[in-house]
């Protein structure tokens, strides 16, 4: 059969039947190869739990940017409440930022837990198939030392012998995959360390950053709803704020 | 027929199966070397759901060997390429 699976089917077959042509002792080679799944399995395991770790560190970031966000919202009413609107301005424009980093780790994390729902599903698979080719190739060994089943063994072993062949790049395929996925966390936890995050906590001057002066562009208008929310808030409050019905037009103090 | 996909398991495929199977790979086949990704997902796609629909699956201890390997479901089209320019999934 031409095409896509004849040629990998030719592939693999060469390779198979090459595996065990070469091998004096085809028991040795298959225990060879059950030892080198168990090997890739405990990989594989690893991995998945490198990224659990990742996505918990993510999951961390994640509370100290809610946090922040009530830090700033409280900052923004105490400003407000001293007729500092500019600077109730500046906290409500930074939560806006924060707000935006929290939606972007959420989906990051939601995304690794579905890859790592599949990784681990995958995982029990494999090591049912593991088990089940351990079973086989120590009924293939036995048939082997009674010499009269040579024939019989030639087509076990070849079934045999492209299981553990197709292990073996499945488990690669899942070790990389789950690189992948740490590499990708990881890009993420080092782009909030190095980036918003920190400046929205201080109250400096604005980066002159292209991203940075986007997200604050588009995060206006919710800023200025805000803040007119915040102002009818604390008029109905009464107590020392002065009553700030039409926020918009009140005048910048300084 | 017996059918592996890489990575998942084999299927035994009624016969007839076969014809329809490779008509599809060979313009799986020319589709990659067209360069159309879209068609190739399409065609890719009916190709697995046709093992997978009509084919039995065969419990993990029964291995037999397979008339038929087909590559990782998840295989992307850039790995399609690699496979037709003959380097193969498994690297030597």
């Amino acid at each position: 059969m031409p095409g896509l699976g004849g040629r990998f089917s030719t592939v693999v077959k060469a390779k198979v039947s090459k595996l065990l042509d070469r091998a004096e002792d085809p028991g040795e080679t298959l225990d060879y190869g059950y030892n080198k799944q168990l090997e890739l399995l405990q990989n594989v395991k690893k991995g998945i739990a490198d990224v659990v770790t990742s996505k918990k560190r993510l999951q961390m970031q994640e509370e100290q940017i809610k946090q922040q966000v009530v830090k700033l919202d409280t900052q923004a009413r105490q400003a407000l409440a001293q007729n500092r609107e500019d600077l109730a301005r500046a906290a409500l424009e930074r939560k806006t930022v924060a707000q935006n980093e929290l939606q972007t780790l959420d989906q990051q994390v939601a995304e690794l837990e579905k890859q790592q729902e599949q990784l681990t599903e995958n995982e029990k698979k494999m090591r049912a198939k593991i088990e089940a080719f351990r079973t086989k190739k120590e009924v293939i060994k036995a048939q082997y030392s009674a010499a009269e089943a040579q024939v019989k063994i030639g087509e076990a072993a070849s079934g045999v012998g492209e299981q553990m062949a197709d292990l073996g790049l499945a488990m690669q395929r899942a070790e990389d995959k789950t690189e992948q996925m740490r590499a990708r966390a990881g890009a993420v936890e080092e782009l909030e360390k190095a980036g918003t995050f920190d400046d929205i906590t201080q109250l400096g001057p604005p980066q002159d950053d292209i991203d940075r002066q986007l997200a604050e562009l588009s995060a206006g208008s919710q800023v200025d709803d805000e803040l007119a929310k915040m102002k009818a808030e604390l008029g109905e409050g009464g107590g020392d704020a002065p009553a700030l019905g039409d926020g918009q037009s009140q005048p910048e103090q300084s | 027929m017996i059918v592996r996909i890489s990575g998942e398991g084999q299927y035994e495929l009624p016969d007839a199966d076969a014809q329809r199977l490779n008509e599809l790979d060979n313009q799986a086949v020319a589709s990659v070397e067209a360069g159309d990704e879209g068609k190739f997902a399409e065609l890719w796609k009916q190709m697995l759901d046709l093992v997978c629909k009509d084919g039995r699956e065969l419990s993990d201890d029964e291995l037999i060997g397979s008339d038929v390997i087909l590559p990782p479901r998840d295989s992307t089209f850039e790995e399609a390429k690699g496979e037709f320019s003959g380097e193969g999934l498994i690297p030597d």
